[in-house]
């Protein structure tokens, strides 16, 4: 796992909401370890702020919608990352 | 203390079988099909046997078949009914969350150049009667009595209706509630059964194949003359006949196990949250009908083979549908389905030999065993 600081955070003016606050690199790490990657990183996202994670474990999709609904987090979205995996912004509600 | 607790994958023999099989190993060795005594006493055995199986699935017993397990059962029954029925159309219509043997049965038919339309499910592994409508040129739709890994029971009767108002013939896959809840093949409406007998207490080696009459079914390999022309082959008259004598003393059994069992289940589900943090609960018994043996649930930062590691080492035997389970390290289709958490995924499974200390097993070494797992990852705390 690589973690980008919020160093990246606010560099694009034209977003109303608030930038990510990081990108979560679990590519290549098998499940449950991207959803553990994703819980570590979140303690550090403000209500509010987001976090992209990105991931190829096939458990990755239907896990990170669980771990929202289990932690009652927003899963913004997920889309397809073009060097495969998939990419997945999770909101911080509370 | 030890917990067998995974009786959806197989259970011990039922006394009665062993008892069965004993005599008929004995009595009925010969050839069935030959016209000298020691064949006619095997063939006496193979009739009772199939008039029993028929007598509790409320089918006539021309209508019984046996084949090697369930799996080919199923087989069979799919690709037998899309054979005869090709004029009609090529597709089969099947629900995402059936058994492999079932969705392996459909895309063998994909493969050789039909078509497969998979129904999705609600969270709670259910479909929607409305959604599993046939589209033109299906050929037969396939729905499971119960799912094997949720317990969540199917509106098979439903379907069954709305199927038959347009033609198309239905399989129902009900090796989850054979000799486990009352199945009354008329109730259900389905065309086709199938189901396995040691999922129910009998001998491996013994599926059930049910075809109803006037439904429209053709050999989709090699035939004989063995088992009304639908299962070629030498019968295992001995393990059919064992078969047949478990599932009539489990039909004594059911009206008292089904509460018992549903109990262990509903305690399960009531104490896990308490015990466990970041557990989320599959299915539900109070929302949507569920076998009384079967329960499921997803444990958060938990990978699946760790904990049935864990687990077994303290002597509790569960099954797992998450990816680090499988061969494929895809994890199982049915929770993908349901939207579950798919990992830290167990199924727990009672049978008629399971008791309250069973579930007190492992409701002791669960929580522990999900801890280590955790510390493991360096998830503690999360």
């Amino acid at each position: 796992m690589t973690t980008d600081g919020p160093a990246d955070a606010g560099t694009d003016p034209d977003q109303d909401s608030p930038a990510p606050a990081a990108t979560v690199d679990s590519r290549g790490r098998r499940c449950p370890l991207p959803i553990i990657d994703l819980a570590r990183a979140f303690g550090s996202v403000v209500p509010g702020g987001t976090i992209t994670l990105w991931a190829d474990d096939p458990a990755a999709g239907p896990d990170v919608a669980a771990w929202c609904r289990l932690r009652g987090q927003e899963l913004v979205a997920a889309r397809a990352l073009p060097a495969g995996g998939e990419e997945f912004v999770i909101r911080r509600l509370a | 203390m030890s917990a067998y607790l995974d009786h959806a994958s197989t259970t011990p023999l039922h006394p009665a079988a062993r008892e069965a099989l004993g005599v008929a190993l004995q009595d009925g060795w010969a050839d069935p099909a030959r016209l000298y005594r020691e064949g006619r006493r095997a063939r006496m055995l193979l009739d009772a046997a199939r008039e029993t199986v028929a007598g509790v699935l409320g089918a006539r017993p021309d209508e019984i078949s046996f084949a090697a397990s369930g799996t080919a059962a199923a087989t069979l029954a799919l690709l037998g009914t899309a054979s005869a029925r090709r004029r009609a159309g090529d597709l089969i219509m099947v629900s995402a969350v059936e058994h492999s043997s079932v969705l392996h049965a459909a895309q063998h038919h994909e493969q050789a150049g039909g078509r497969l339309v998979e129904v999705g499910v609600d969270r709670f592994g259910r479909v929607d009667p409305a959604a599993f409508a046939p589209v033109p040129g299906t050929a037969v739709a396939s729905l499971q009595h119960a799912n094997h890994e949720v317990g969540t029971v199917q509106p098979v009767a439903e379907v069954a209706e709305r199927l038959r108002a347009a033609g198309v013939p239905l399989h129902t896959d009900a090796a989850v509630t054979v000799g486990r809840v009352p199945v009354d093949l008329g109730a259900l409406g389905a065309d086709l059964l199938t189901a396995s007998a040691h999922k129910f207490g009998g001998p491996a080696g013994v599926g059930i194949l049910a075809v109803r009459t006037g439904t429209r079914w053709r050999s989709p390999g090699p035939a004989d003359e063995r088992e009304g022309g639908r299962v070629a082959g030498y019968p295992d008259v001995p393990s059919i006949v064992a078969a047949a004598a478990a599932l009539a003393a489990r039909t004594a059994e059911l009206a008292a196990e089904g509460p018992r069992l549903a109990g262990y289940v509903r305690d399960l589900r009531r104490r896990l949250p308490e015990l466990v943090d970041g557990v989320e609960l599959l299915g539900d018994p109070d929302r949507a009908p569920t076998v009384p043996h079967i329960t499921a649930f997803s444990c958060l930062y938990v990978e699946g083979e760790a904990l049935l590691t864990e687990l077994d080492r303290a002597g509790i035997a569960v099954s797992s549908g998450s990816s680090c389970t499988s061969d494929t390290l895809t994890p199982s289709h049915v929770l993908v389905a349901m939207g579950a958490l798919t990992q830290g995924n167990l199924r727990v499974s009672f049978g008629r030999d399971s008791t309250r200390a069973d579930l007190d097993a492992l409701l002791d070494v669960l929580p522990g065993a999900v801890r280590a797992v955790r510390a493991r990852l360096g998830a503690d705390g999360l």
